[in-house]
């Protein structure tokens, strides 16, 4: 996967935030808000825990169909850190070898449950993260957090950098081009080339900074940010972020997916 | 009036490394006036610009633009006199979107939010890019992006304008637009260009730096004419000045 493919990622992701449905006219600051509290109560559950997190779901699920986002690319686009997800949980298994759950004959141990439960937070909390990116748009949830309280100076300097990622990824994009260009099989693609492009692109990169501060002075900059204050906190912001919080905490104390394993073994026993 | 004039006075700036970039300029430009700045790479083009809104400092020499001699105090109000359009629009639009930006420089003069408002839509309208207003910079093409960045600075209501290469990356069409657009701005316009067949048709007047001195200063016919005087400064004629490569036949309307 070169530089082009991912950049080319991140800028559908940043198109998707100009999308026209009622997820994303809500106030960025709702949004920001019941992402976190879905993040945090994902987070809370125990290391066994797994049936408990299945019903979290329903919040991506929603948030992709309201908002008319490709499920398709969030997915892979999950699928595509899930790799080193796992190697933060593959240990579990080897280590934690207690029996915990008897499917027929099988014995699950501890460890393979852990490790499930990792991933399956690590997508839930991922994809989450994703949405609203993709139905808020970064600058937005920078202007929501720093509404919020965020340092003034943070969130300029993410803005910044969110600005200046896309024109990186296009010079190092170019530069890499370049070089696989003038490289013949392997050689000049090692370790040396390398490190005197990124150096390359790192000198770039600080001239650039330096002729965007002299546009910046150029354009009597000093020191203050100014922003257009549009945000607008609404009955539909609010009805929108108790009615999550609400679903989050009573999911977060009461197992949707064993109430209704019991209700079926309920019914069947 | 005044406020419309730039007054070079000996001009020298020597930079940190050794480089003398400007050796000896002066020149004089008033009201109304269209002016070109050219000459070879390395001539002290970029370097001379950046001394007029104050970027940087001269080594010696003084510069007049109005009626205030370029000093810390006055920096402010002569950045808003001057409006600088840089070469790459990328350094000139760090935004979330472009209404942001333009409305960048009224915002740091202070001016209130309803006028602020006016003012980018004005400038978006004085460009044709007021479709625009909600993109983020980094969607636009390089046309749309050149002609966001002049509407930046145009949302100051600057005096004198000054440009570094304005058509440079820009396709024959964009690149004609862009010329329309400029011809009818009555600011003090300054640019520096290879493009001199855009000088041509833009600025009566030219500048021609040659290794940080001022080789000639006149009607832009008459430099462009003076072909000895191109070739030593590593210049040519704007090619519609040139002769007919096909049958040969020159056109220069002399």
């Amino acid at each position: 996967m070169g530089i082009d493919e991912s950049f080319r990622g991140l800028r559908l992701l940043d198109q998707l935030a100009f999308g026209e449905t009622a997820v994303h006219r809500l106030d960025p600051r709702a949004k920001v808000l019941v992402t976190l509290i879905y993040v945090v109560t994902v987070i809370s559950f125990g290391k066994y825990d797994l049936s408990a997190l299945i019903p979290f779901f329903i919040f991506p699920a929603v948030m992709i169909s309201v908002g008319k986002l490709p499920a398709g690319f969030v997915t892979r686009k999950i699928l595509l850190l899930s790799p080193f997800v796992l190697m933060v949980g593959i240990f579990n298994p080897i280590f934690d070898r207690e029996t915990l759950v008897r499917i027929g004959p099988i014995g699950i141990s501890g460890g393979w449950i852990s490790c499930t439960s990792i991933v399956v937070r690590t997508m839930l909390t991922l994809g989450a993260a994703l949405i609203l990116v993709g139905v808020t748009g970064l600058p937005a949830i920078c202007s929501a957090l720093e509404k919020m309280g965020m340092p003034r100076v943070l969130a300029v300097q993410i803005l910044f950098l969110y600005r200046y990622l896309f024109v990186l990824a296009e010079e190092s994009g170019r530069v890499s081009k370049a070089r696989e260009m003038r490289s013949f099989g392997r050689r000049g693609l090692g370790m040396q080339t390398f490190s005197s492009l990124v150096g390359h692109l790192l000198l770039r990169t600080w001239q650039r900074a330096e002729r965007v501060h002299m546009a910046m002075l150029a354009r009597g900059f000093n020191g203050e940010f100014h922003t257009r204050k549009e945000f607008d906190f609404g009955l539909r912001d609010l009805l929108f972020l108790f009615g999550w919080t609400a679903l989050f905490i009573s999911l977060r104390f009461w197992n949707l997916s064993q109430f209704l394993g019991d209700l079926l073994t309920g019914i069947f026993s | 009036m005044s406020h419309h004039i730039i007054d070079v006075k000996n001009l020298k700036h020597t930079y940190a490394d050794g480089t003398a970039a400007l050796r000896d300029v002066s020149f004089r430009i008033t009201h109304g006036e269209s002016v070109a700045i050219i000459g070879a790479n390395g001539a002290g083009k970029s370097t001379l610009l950046m001394h007029l809104n104050g970027y940087l400092a001269p080594t010696s020499g003084e510069i007049r633009i109005g009626d205030f001699p370029l000093t810390k105090s006055t920096l402010p109000e002569i950045r808003r006199t001057v409006g600088m359009v840089f070469q790459d629009p990328d350094d000139q639009l760090f935004m979330p979107t472009v209404h942001d930006d333009v409305a960048f420089g009224p915002f740091n003069l202070g001016l209130p939010g309803e006028e602020v408002e006016q003012r980018v839509n004005e400038a978006l309208e004085q460009v044709g890019a007021a479709h625009l207003a909600d993109k983020p910079p980094y969607h636009l093409s390089g046309g749309e992006k050149k002609r966001v960045a002049i509407a930046t600075v145009l949302s100051m209501t600057p005096d004198i304008l000054v440009m570094d290469e304005p058509t440079s990356g820009l396709d024959p069409y964009a690149r004609r637009r862009l010329i329309s657009l400029l011809r009818d701005f009555r600011h003090t316009k300054i640019f520096t260009s290879h493009d001199l067949d855009m000088v041509m048709d833009l600025c009566e007047r030219s500048i021609v730096l040659h290794e940080g001195k001022v080789r000639a200063d006149g009607p832009t016919m008459e430099i462009f004419r003076d072909e000895i005087l191109l070739a030593e400064c590593r210049l040519e004629k704007p090619l519609s000045m040139q002769g007919c490569p096909v049958c040969g036949r020159g056109r220069c309307r002399s």
